[in-house]
């Protein structure tokens, strides 16, 4: 619900006061326990599901574990993850094929949840993975549901056994257990066998469903469940446990807006994995689920935690100390620039990095223009100098500029860029540094390239600023059309709104991890 | 879950009527029966500290006065719109509208129904051309109800032409009332919503649109309200359809998507029968809701 603003604004809010603190006090996590709770029934998560959850968050919270890469504010973010993903299924599951086939597989759910368009995505899916299945119509309530698994077989290639017309006419078990023994002549080596959605409160259709599981004695039974179900999901879900007992589940219409709560409700219920995600109309739109994804998508984090963890990977603690002590005692080099771009690089492509970020969808375009390989001719131009040269860019005169241009297969105005940005960027994190830096373990590299520390606080603020400029730069670009002189005009315009940001768009890799700190940082409430 | 349950809080609430006086557990309970049904955590809060306030003014310890208040917050909170369908027009043009599987060819079937029974002459149009075997489904419903059906001429034809089709047809023949069935659409899909529009703005030429009513099905949780506000700004929306109530979810979401947009709920749809659609009344609805 958009009036309540997502959960990373009220955490936020939450956090505001929490920076300077290292651990969290009671009083604390109750406050942001209330907003995870809150937010997660704003999800539909079942209440039951909720309680237990937000407790178990709180002894945790509570409890010793403190990760030193992390603030404050995170940890309750990541405790919560670790305990979302743990309920949704560590692990992705796969479906189980018989040992003699055919494979039966039975779909069940309420009326609407998509059963009939699901038996045709996982028909279509089946047969991509070189199975042949064959479809039973077993809807034979729902007026015209056989028509549908007919023509949705027709486009999935797959055939359709439909002995009764449907429409309140004929046995729903006597054609599962035909159509069983069909494929079997036929040599199918997957049967999905499509059935009528029920209510999980109509006794009389459970039992129907029952004795179709009974007579066809399916490998997997599929609970198809809709993502924008409420409170409801746990009545049905326990309803359909107790009535037909799935041994799977499968979350459809997911490419809504719904923040599907309810997955994590009946996985938490029935402890039943879900093993696969319904996106879209077309037959294709059908995928393996992912259990750590659904986690951010139900708290509405983006994937922040990821990088979160990336950003934990990628930088450890000590190189971090090591960066900080250099930037105080002035000895920042080219050659710690280059091993932060380095690092930074370790951490997946910036691309992604930034696409992951909660609300980039707004700089898909920036993020389109942005040149990864900008990078990697930065590291060329680096390469190419001498140690000597990296440690001491004073040494740079015209003649060994030349050399270096022609070593990285650059210009002279390349090298010459690369090096008055750096030595801007040196000149301004020495300021910053010596201004005292606060202490973010695990963060306090990330901005790299980028202001550190303190800085970071204004590169954060500036960056939006520049990225406004940045933005506006591809439109230039886009006239010049030149690609490959985009990250340099860029980093020239900026450079005065701080060396450190032209920095950041050559290394490129500096720009991402600042701008995804900038939301960290909101995060902490900075 | 063995026999069918009667749709109410009833059995969620009778720990808190039935308990000797009014203390901290009642609160909790009724905010967990309220949150149960799907109410939200919003407008939860909002009812729970309402009933709160009064019992604190007329220093009341007696459950038996939060239900009634309980019913009776409810009950007002419904009946601020009015829940009339408006169906003077003739042609009445009626589109219905809603996200994929809440039940809108069936809405139409019992709709249709209804309205035969009021002995008024009506066609459906069947402008769902996408979903497979939607438009047989629609006919197989027209045939139990007695009622036209226009069908596409051709697979997969543009739905605004059917429902201009059907319209036309009502005009020829003097039918009094088109009800037009639409595909369902996720909310989030920016192109099939602008085809909304479009099938409303083809049908206006003709005739205006009496009535343009979302179905919402009981089961859906908060996003029910950003699938309100969605269909409004595309489609025009001016009543609400609540279906699936016969099951065991309390469609209390519907509180919040009526207040939010000011949409009255107009029918309620209760199973799987043709005659099982009625008409809103906001004190049966609350009476059998808090029971």
């Amino acid at each position: 619900m958009a009036t309540f603003g997502n959960l990373s604004d009220r955490l936020a809010e939450t956090f505001k006061n929490l920076r300077t603190k290292g651990k969290l006090s009671a009083a604390d996590v109750d406050g942001t326990v209330r907003e995870i709770r809150r937010a997660l029934l704003d999800a539909d998560v079942a209440l039951d599901v909720v309680k237990q959850f937000t407790s178990h968050v709180r002894e945790r919270a509570l409890g010793d574990e403190v990760n030193k890469a992390l603030n404050p504010a995170q940890q309750v973010v990541q405790i919560v993850n670790e305990e979302l993903v743990s309920i949704l299924g560590g692990q992705q599951r796969r479906l189980q094929f018989a040992k003699n086939p055919p494979t039966v597989i039975m779909l069940a759910g309420l009326q609407g949840a998509g059963k009939t368009t699901l038996a045709g995505k996982l028909a279509k899916w089946l047969v991509k993975e070189g199975h042949t299945p064959m479809l039973v119509a077993s809807d034979l309530q729902r007026p015209n549901a056989v028509n549908q698994l007919q023509v949705v077989g027709g486009q999935a290639g797959v055939p359709v056994y439909a002995p009764e017309p449907g429409n309140g006419v004929g046995d729903p078990v006597k054609v599962a257990k035909d159509g069983v023994a069909q494929a079997q002549r036929a040599q199918h080596d997957v049967v999905i066998i499509d059935t009528a959605g029920r209510l999980g409160v109509d006794a009389e259709m459970m039992k129907q469903a029952a004795n179709i599981r009974k007579a066809t004695n399916p490998d997997e039974v599929l609970f198809v469940i809709d993502a924008m179900i409420g409170q409801d999901a746990v009545t049905t879900a326990k309803a359909f446990q107790d009535g037909v007992d799935f041994t799977g589940v499968v979350l459809s219409k997911l490419d809504g807006d719904a923040r599907g709560g309810a997955a994590l409700s009946v996985a938490s219920v029935t402890g039943r994995p879900i093993i696969f995600a319904s996106t879209g109309e077309g037959l294709d739109d059908f995928e393996p689920f992912h259990p750590d994804r659904m986690a951010s998508r139900i708290l509405d984090l983006g994937d922040i935690l990821t990088l979160i963890e990336q950003a934990q990977q990628a930088f450890d603690e000590e190189e971090a100390m090591k960066v900080a002590e250099k930037l105080a005692t002035e000895q920042f080099t080219l050659e710690d620039f280059l091993a932060q771009m380095q690092q930074l690089r370790g951490a997946g492509s910036i691309k992604k990095m930034l696409g992951m970020l909660p609300g980039a969808g707004g700089m898909k375009q920036q993020l389109e223009n942005f040149d990864e390989r900008e990078i990697v001719r930065t590291e060329a131009i680096i390469q190419s100098m001498t140690p000597a040269e990296r440690k001491n860019t004073k040494l740079l005169n015209g003649s060994r500029r030349l050399r270096i241009a022609k070593g990285a297969g650059m210009t002279v105005t390349d090298v010459n860029q690369l090096v008055q940005r750096f030595e801007q960027a040196a000149k301004m994190m020495k300021t910053v540094a010596r201004g005292g830096m606060p202490q973010i373990p695990g963060m306090g590299p990330i901005p790299g390239g980028g202001g550190h520390g303190g800085g970071k606080r204004a590169s954060a603020k500036g960056k939006k600023k520049a990225s406004g400029s940045r933005s506006g730069n591809p439109a230039k670009r886009a006239a010049e059309n030149q690609a490959l002189t985009e990250g340099r005009p860029v980093a020239g315009a900026s450079a005065a709104a701080g060396a450190g940001f032209g920095l950041g768009a050559k290394g490129g890799s500096a720009t991402p991890s600042a701008e995804d700190l900038a939301k960290v940082q909101k995060l902490l409430g900075r | 879950m063995a026999e069918r349950a009667s749709w109410s809080l009833g059995a969620a609430l009778r720990g808190v009527f039935g308990a000797k006086t009014i203390d901290e557990d009642t609160w909790d309970d009724l905010e967990a029966a309220l949150i149960r049904a799907d109410f939200g955590p919003a407008v939860t809060e909002e009812i729970v500290d309402a009933i709160k306030a009064q019992v604190e003014r007329y220093k009341t310890t007696d459950p038996k006065d939060v239900q009634r208040m309980l019913r009776e917050i409810v009950e007002e909170r419904l009946a601020k719109y009015d829940p009339t369908l408006k169906l003077t027009e003739r042609p009445a043009v009626v589109l219905v509208v809603g996200v994929n599987g809440v039940g809108k060819t069936t809405t139409i079937g019992k709709f249709a129904r209804f309205l035969r029974t009021y002995d008024r002459s009506v066609v459906v149009g069947a402008a769902d051309t996408f979903r497979a075997a939607a438009v047989e489904q629609l006919a197989t419903w027209a045939g139990r109800a007695g009622v036209e059906i226009v069908r596409p001429e051709r697979e997969g034809q543009d739905p605004a032409s059917v429902a201009f089709q059907t319209v036309d047809r009502a005009k020829r023949e003097g039918i009094e009332i088109v009800i037009i069935d639409t595909a369902g659409r996720l909310h989030t899909k920016g192109g099939l919503m602008d085809e909304l529009g479009k099938i409303r703005r083809v049908v206006e030429k003709q005739a205006p649109v009496s009535e343009v009513l979302l179905v919402l099905d009981a089961t859906t949780g908060q996003n029910g309200l950003a699938q309100a506000e969605a269909f409004i700004e595309h489609g025009g929306v001016t009543g609400l359809v609540l279906t699936k109530l016969d099951g065991s979810a309390k469609g209390g979401f519907v509180l919040a998507v009526q207040e939010k947009t000011g949409l009255p709920i107009k029918l309620i749809g209760q199973g799987e029968g043709i005659n099982d659609l009625t008409g809103f009344t906001p004190h049966v609805f609350a009476q059998k809701l808090v029971g």
